[in-house]
């Protein structure tokens, strides 16, 4: 574990810079004021079609302000984060409030400490470029050499860093350093059939040594694998059916069937199907559902939330009961409760809302053989891909990017890409078994309000009883 | 904060970054200078008002040495000089490790002659915000009276932005276009007999002045409540007429599909049909940025070319795809001027304004025309359930029951699926009811033959 690093942070907003810049925002009234001030530096390389294609780098760097006066809030963000920057901002903040209320001290800064979970080893920036680089060649060949139907093969690196500070009235002064990592390839196969594609990726919170943990060569060789495999596949059977779910990614069926429908702002807006339902059995009783921003190196990992709370560990759902929502500082504050530490922004640029960090079902106690063999006829979903929800109906898609046929309790043929659709409180009361193998799955960024932050999420094996398969097959 | 920036400063800004280029290297700099306010009404409040200025730049380099040429890239949200000097260093730095690549190089001006669109209005940086804070509350408010079904609007927005770019590159690239953009955007949640649906409605111009309130409220009631009750239908087999908003959203699907970027690495679908026919004779498809309706409308491409029609398919053979300087060289022929970037990438190529040849029939004679299918309103999960390599194609929709040839009972939580190959080929009617729509398409009423439908 790490201390943050207050020299770093500084730097980017001086605890005095703070306190002047929220004095000035509530001036002429206003009941709450904020200063996120970013530094963000990223790398990525591209190979695609033999050859490295490109090696980008970008910073931005700048400063949200937000003044919150009853229900309204008003915000302005800045790239000049010298103080007469910031206090331009903070007036603009203010004015859009058009504040009437009394007006709110600003409590005295307090730094806080809270380490990130995670602790890069080898931070990106130290690492040569070439390094960087001279591995995606390798992934390429590893890719081509697994079969002659291998067409392409595309792959990226990316890493960045993320250091913020965020500042508010009343006293908290934090900042966090997030370093990321990750990886992606994308293979293509052509057959007789036509083309098909297969995709692995990692990515985690943590530095250049992600490349220690993983055998980039053997992604890539599983990428061409699903590519090859997928030329034999036929078009996925419609109608609705027994699917099972396989480890890993299937966390992504959680998110979208109840993950966004316990964030407290559609809640608090009427606009999700678990309004009004805490204490109630919302699932299955094997269901529980766990929202973890402190699970180290993982992709949604933090110290602090961006207004400044601390990551946590809530659990929303316990044995099928709904325990919980997820909150922000302003949801939270209009319930008068503290927030869960799930307030997070795209960037400096964006106001801040609730979001889920890494989003997990826990383990059953199944073994994951018997769910299939125990399934006569159904369709097993073994990588899925993204997916969106309508909170307020709660119904839901998810992308099935590897599947089978599943006959007489065995894995058949494969079968072509699709979406599968359910409604969210339906699904979650139809899950009849739940693996024991635990797994967290691929990388993935949550679009929400036209904001994308990094989000991981994790499950066992799990059989839903009725899920809409979206093939074309009779 | 400045709402507003002359574009002269911009390319001020792009030739000082040029003029420091050496004699072994083509630069490339694009310079973004966007406003933008946005404001949310709520319970009849503004629940926020959003006031931002951000800027940045993105600079190009291909070094030549011998002859190699390698490309390397580098952004910053900044147009502070000192940073657009190491930007300029870092781009250079990053060029040592690509691949060296003969066709690599920047464009120079070709012979087509820039359109003038008009796609800046003054009147928008004059606009107060207290106008802006009471379109928002009264499309709110249109939203919550106009039809005692509707129990809430989730989001009232009122956006705009003014914004302003420049490209200025050694190889005699010198452009910089602005232009002002504004929209009005509800969701609506409607409850009856305790099914809840939603339902969205827009309005899209250059200034506050062509917003119109009512439309989009109208839209917010009328597709939430014209769901309420919805039903999940039987798999199936039949015709689909969709809606013009899922039709520009699937024409963007099939644009991606011809985009030079997919066809010179083997991930078009379309790669080797070129001149062969693709879809029904009914299919026109043309990609216009100078088409001063279209909301993505422009005067330049990613590279700095003027825009010029395309056509991509005629009568459902297929023409041409939408190239950039360097898909173009690949494929031994000439830009389309279809570069799109923003200041943080370099240019991949798309289509930027797509539409289809209108047909005669209007969405009530289509009904009529195809007797029984479904009409699908909106559909979900395009990221997801659509492979533009394979083809394969399965989005969540809904929509409503055509019976005896009129729009019946409504439908949710049913898939549709085909693959792109047999939808361009089962088009049996393009309707009459083309309207841009704040994307890169237009959408206009499609009727589709013998799509799945999954469901029960």
């Amino acid at each position: 574990m790490t201390k943050t690093d207050f020299g770093l942070h500084s730097q980017l907003l001086s605890r005095d810079t703070a306190e002047r810049v929220l004095a000035a925002a509530l001036q002429r009234g206003g009941d709450f004021a904020e200063i996120f001030a970013e530094d963000r530096r990223s790398c990525a390389a591209t190979y695609d079609d033999s050859k490295i294609e490109e090696l980008t780098s970008g910073r931005s760097r700048g400063a949200g302000i937000r003044v919150i006066s009853g229900d309204a809030t008003g915000f302005a963000h800045t790239a000049d984060l010298s103080e007469s920057g910031l206090l331009t901002a903070a007036i603009t903040a203010a004015d859009a409030t058009r504040g009437t209320s009394s007006g709110t001290k600003v409590a005295a800064l307090s730094p806080q400490n809270i380490a990130n979970p995670s602790t890069p080893l080898i931070l990106p920036e130290t690492v040569e470029k070439a390094r960087k680089v001279e591995m995606l060649a390798r992934v390429d060949a590893a890719a081509r050499s697994v079969d002659n139907h291998i067409s392409q093969v595309a792959c990226r690196y990316g890493d960045n860093r993320r250091t913020f500070v965020v500042a508010n009235s009343r006293g908290i002064y934090g900042g966090d350093d997030q370093v990321k990592s990750s990886f992606s390839v994308t293979c293509v196969a052509v057959g007789d059939g036509g083309m098909q594609t297969g995709r692995e990726s990692i990515g985690h919170t943590v530095g250049f040594e992600i490349f220690e943990r993983y055998d980039v060569e053997e992604l890539a060789r599983q990428a061409a694998r699903r590519a090859v495999t997928k030329l034999k596949a036929r078009p996925a059977p419609s109608g609705t059916m027994p699917v099972v779910i396989g480890k890993g990614g299937g966390g992504v069926l959680f998110h979208e069937a109840c993950g966004h429908g316990l964030e407290a702002d559609h809640i608090a807006k009427n606009a999700s199907v678990f309004t009004g339902r805490i204490g109630e059995l919302v699932a299955s009783p094997l269901v529980t559902l766990i929202d973890d921003g402190t699970m180290p190196d993982e992709w949604g990992c933090y110290a602090i939330d961006d207004e400044g709370n601390p990551a946590r560990h809530n659990v929303l759902i316990q044995d099928g009961v709904l325990v919980d929502y997820m909150w922000d500082h302003l949801r939270a504050e209009q319930q008068g409760r503290d927030s869960s530490g799930n307030g997070r922004r795209q960037s400096y640029q964006h106001l801040p809302m609730v979001r889920m960090t890494n989003t997990y079902i826990a383990n059953g106690d199944a073994n994951p053989n018997d769910i299939i063999a125990d399934t006569p006829e159904g369709v097993y979903v073994a990588q899925l891909g993204g997916g969106q929800v309508n909170p307020a109906t709660g119904d839901f898609v998810f992308g099935m990017t590897e599947a089978y046929i599943i006959r007489n309790g065995e894995l058949a043929e494969p079968l072509r890409e699709g979406n599968l659709i359910g409604n969210g409180p339906e699904v979650l009361q139809n899950i009849d078994a739940l693996g024991n193998d635990f797994a967290m799955g691929s990388p993935g960024t949550c679009g929400k309000d036209g904001q994308g932050v990094p989000v991981g999420d994790g499950t066992p094996t799990l059989r839903v009883t009725a899920l809409t398969v979206g093939g074309t097959a009779n | 904060m400045s709402a507003s920036v002359s574009t002269e400063e911009l390319l001020e800004i792009g030739d000082r970054i040029i003029g420091w280029a050496g004699d072994d290297e083509e630069v490339e700099i694009v310079v973004a200078h966007e406003h933008e306010t946005e404001v949310r009404a709520y319970d009849g409040e503004v629940e926020y008002f959003a006031s931002a200025t951000s800027r940045g730049a993105g600079i190009r380099v291909i070094k030549l040495a011998g002859g190699e040429r390698r490309q390397g890239f580098a952004y910053a949200g900044s147009l502070d000089e000192n940073i657009l000097a190491e930007t300029l260093d870092d781009a250079r730095d990053n060029a040592k490790f690509a691949t060296s690549d003969e066709h690599l190089g920047l464009i120079a001006p070709d012979d087509v002659t820039y359109p003038s669109l008009d796609l800046f209005k003054d009147s928008l940086a004059e606009v107060s915000p207290e106008e802006k804070i009471e379109l928002a509350l009264r499309l709110e408010r249109s939203v919550c009276e106009g039809d005692q079904r509707i129990i809430g609007v989730e989001s009232a927005d009122y956006a705009d932005s003014i914004s302003a770019s420049a490209i200025v590159s050694t190889s005699g690239i010198r452009v910089a276009e602005c232009d002002t953009s504004c929209h009005l955007a509800a969701f609506s949640i409607a409850n009856a007999d305790d099914d809840t649906q939603t339902g969205f409605g827009f309005s899209v111009g250059r200034e506050p002045s062509e917003l119109d309130v009512d439309i989009a409220a109208q839209d917010a009631i009328h597709r939430a409540t014209r769901l309420l009750g919805a039903k999940k239908p039987h798999s199936q087999r039949m015709a689909v007429l969709l809606d013009p908003w899922v039709s520009a959203q699937l024409l963007g699907v099939v644009g991606g599909t011809l985009s030079g970027d997919a066809v010179i690495r083997g991930r078009s679908l379309f790669a080797d049909r070129l001149g062969e026919q693709i879809a029904t004779e009914l299919i026109t498809l043309i990609d216009d940025p100078t088409n001063p309706e279209a909301f993505t409308a422009g005067e330049a491409d990613g590279e700095g070319l003027a825009t010029r029609q395309n056509v991509l398919v005629e009568s459902g053979y297929l023409k041409s795809f939408t190239h950039n300087s360097y898909t173009a060289r690949r494929c031994a022929t000439s830009s389309t001027a279809s570069a799109v970037r923003g200041f943080s990438s370099t240019p991949g190529t798309a289509c930027l304004a797509l539409s289809l040849l209108p047909g005669s029939l209007s969405q009530e004679e289509l009904c009529q025309k195809v007797g029984e299918g479904v009409l699908v309103q909106s559909l979900f999960g395009l990221h997801s359930g659509v492979n533009p390599v394979s083809g394969d194609f399965s989005c969540g929709a809904e929509g409503l029951v055509i019976r005896d040839g009129a729009t019946a009972e409504p439908l949710k939580e049913f898939t549709i699926a085909s693959t792109i190959q047999k939808l361009l080929l089962n088009i049996a009617d393009v309707g009459n009811d083309l309207t841009w729509l704040p994307m890169r398409a237009a959408g206009m009423s499609l009727l589709i033959e013998d799509v799945t439908i999954s469901g029960d």
